[in-house]
């Protein structure tokens, strides 16, 4: 096989070092880090993908993004967590587009690894303040009726290294605990009127199947209001690393609910305070008390592109692309300022405007290569405005961890270069 | 048979007949999509979906079966296990099983939780949050060891062994004192934390009303902003450059 594919790509970091380099030397000219072309590739010349073949149908019995696409992957920090097998990796949010994740690139959030389960293994039992406690197969689920709905699913800490101060340079580590797809599954309320739910139940504790036996328990209104067991994302099973074959899905509230691998739902009449729910995943304010059962996502945004990962390349016409979402309900408005926060215009929304899903939004503008602050604000249906992090930690300090929505500043360079920065 | 029935069928069509058939499924698809009703107008999840009343929703689940996958604790003690573990007893379990993550006195070892020490330290600018400076319930931690703990080994603990190392990390936090307690179903309920009284449900539609104001739009702010903190001082990032090996 012919590799010239990657003749004359260059690794845009060392660019955009080079770029900072010889921006000192020329005075008023900064280098953007626009990628070279091989000119042996360019008009009038006939590339070599324009003369021979390429590779047949039998080649990718299932298909994987083009090799130019191989830095778009999940990343971990490293010095977050004690172990790989309970932490965490981030959606390269910055390098996508739309409102859906492709499945490979989802965050992955576990507790104890990846759990594997065989479909035929599988089973989901449902019992405690229950007329019949049940036990369905996977096959006994997909037998049931089933609904598609797209939904955001935002880990409680994504931006929670960012209370203090901005912390990490990509959008892919302030705000890549999120992603969005189209689930498949049966309405949990099915399967509970199924088994008959008593008078006296007020919670339910879903379990995961993993070695971590993840649980948390969520009222049961939510439960029969529109949570899932889904079995499919986006058209295919599950990855194993989103709880194949089934999980729970809590649309709107915090990921750490939607149990993976689920194998339980018990049915009782109060929560069960498990560790996620009081030892993690509650909110501590300053003055030393915590919040609990903070289940709702606010109404949250950020820029992915420009953003550190994605810088500027070009002068004049631009694009500037971000996401917004809220467990609330439907995006109503999103707001971008380029003079850190002085002034705000109203973004373009494009694609689906969904409830509980990621939204798209645009702003189409012209660049001189003049210094910005770019912001962006999410509006919700509830009326819920996205604060600043200032406002933010007025309410909370500085010790909450989770739920930190405040507005992501990135300082654009004149060389395209792109920062996370806090700003007055 | 059925599907090979089909594949016979497709390919005995003239190859060009295919062609028109796929465009117009494609042509089809774009009409559907611009006359579909906006996705908010859907009933919601459930709404609408019944099963008939008699359908059979899996197989009954026998006591034997559900005692086996069981294992919730609740601060009132339902769920429990029949057993009984003193400190002592506690002690050695621990410093054999946990202490080479958590530390000889649940201090840590490395980056893993800490389980005890951060008394009165909530309301700092550095929270320590362990078992006894912060956890509510003691069920929590008993519930927690048995479904998860030993990392990499759980839900291998007798119940003996998951009271006596509750008991041990209690008294790690001072929440039990006598080394020569006996921590049992019986007894586990009276057992207080000293945090529990700190924790408040979600308020954030009250205390964060102001969240729910129209904002500004024009001159929001006297003055130019000013950067007041960078990222790339701290430099913790992970290198661009550098990606996970991916096949």
């Amino acid at each position: 096989m012919k590799d010239n594919r990657i003749t004359g790509a260059i690794p845009r970091r060392s660019l955009l070092k080079a770029g900072l380099a010889i921006g000192g030397a020329v005075i008023g000219a900064p280098a953007l880090a626009i990628e070279a072309p091989n000119p042996e590739n360019q008009a009038p010349n006939v590339p070599d993908w324009s003369r021979y073949l390429g590779d047949g149908v039998a080649e990718r019995p299932y298909g994987k993004p083009s090799a130019f696409e191989a830095q778009v992957v999940r990343r971990d920090v490293e010095w977050l967590t004690a172990s790989r097998e309970s932490s965490v990796n981030f959606t390269p949010i910055h390098a996508l587009d739309g409102i859906i994740t492709p499945n490979g690139l989802c965050f992955e959030r576990h507790h104890a690894g990846t759990a594997v389960v065989a479909p035929a293994d599988y089973q989901l039992m449902i019992h405690g303040l229950v007329d019949k406690p049940i036990i369905l197969t996977l096959d006994d689920l997909q037998r049931l009726p089933r609904i598609n709905r797209i939904y955001f699913c935002e880990c409680a800490a994504n931006s929670g290294m960012e209370w203090r101060g901005a912390q990490l340079n990509g959008a892919q580590f302030t705000h890549g605990m999120v992603h969005c797809v189209m689930y498949t599954g049966v309405p949990l309320k099915i399967i509970l009127e199924a088994a008959g739910v008593k008078n006296n139940a007020k919670w339910i504790l879903a379990e995961g199947g993993d070695a971590a036996g993840m649980n948390r328990s969520i009222p049961l209104a939510k439960a029969l209001d529109d949570c899932l067991i889904a079995f499919k994302m986006n058209g295919e099973a599950l990855r194993e690393e989103n709880g194949y074959p089934a999980r729970l899905v809590v649309p709107g509230w915090e990921a750490n609910l939607w149990i993976k691998w689920i194998r339980r739902i018990e049915v009782g009449d109060q929560p069960w305070h498990a560790r996620e729910e009081t030892s993690k995943y509650t909110d501590l304010l300053q003055g030393g008390t915590a919040r609990r059962f903070t289940f709702v996502m606010d109404a949250k945004s950020v820029i992915t592109s420009p953003s550190p990962q994605a810088p500027l390349k070009h002068h004049g016409q631009n694009v500037i692309s971000g996401i917004a979402w809220s467990g609330r309900g439907a995006i109503k408005r999103v707001d971008v300022s380029m003079d850190g926060g002085r002034n705000w215009i109203v973004a373009r929304l494009d694609g689906p405007v969904l409830p509980k899903a990621l939204t798209r939004f645009y702003v189409d503008f012209e660049w001189r290569g003049q210094d910005m602050l770019l912001l962006s604000r999410a509006i919700d249906e509830s009326g819920y405005v996205q604060p600043t992090k200032a406002e933010l930690r007025q309410h909370r300090g500085v010790n909450s961890i989770y739920h930190n929505n405040g507005i992501q500043t990135w300082h654009v360079q004149p060389d395209g270069g792109v920062e996370n920065v806090e700003i007055t | 048979m059925c599907s090979r029935t089909a594949g016979l069928r497709m390919s005995k069509l003239p190859k060009g007949a295919v062609v028109p058939f796929i465009g117009g499924m494609i042509i089809m698809g774009i009409l559907v999509l611009l006359i579909a009703p906006e996705n908010k107008s859907l009933p919601p999840p459930g709404g609408e979906l019944r099963l008939p009343e008699k359908s059979q929703v899996g197989r009954a689940a026998t006591l034997q079966e559900i005692a086996g996958w069981d294992i919730d604790i609740r601060p009132d003690g339902a769920g429990l296990p029949v057993g009984s573990g003193t400190v002592r007893a506690g002690e050695t379990l621990y410093n054999e099983q946990c202490a080479s993550c958590h530390g000889e006195f649940g201090e840590s070892a490395g980056r893993w939780p800490m389980l005890a020490g951060g008394d009165g330290s909530l309301a700092t600018h550095d929270p320590v949050k362990t078992v006894g400076s912060y956890w509510p319930y003691a069920s929590t931690l008993m519930d927690y060891i048995r479904r998860s703990m030993p990392y990499g080994n759980a839900q291998s603990l007798s119940h003996d062994e998951l009271y006596a190392v509750t008991a041990y990390v209690l008294y790690l936090n001072n929440v039990i004192e006598d080394e020569e307690f006996e921590l049992n179903q019986k007894n586990f309920a009276a057992i207080k934390m000293p945090n529990a009284a700190n924790f408040i449900d979600d308020d954030r539609e009250i205390s964060e009303k102001q969240f729910w104001q129209p904002p500004c739009m024009t001159n929001c702010a006297p003055g130019e902003a000013r950067i007041t903190g960078r990222a790339s001082v701290i430099d913790v990032t992970p290198e661009a450059g550098q990606a996970p090996k991916v096949e």
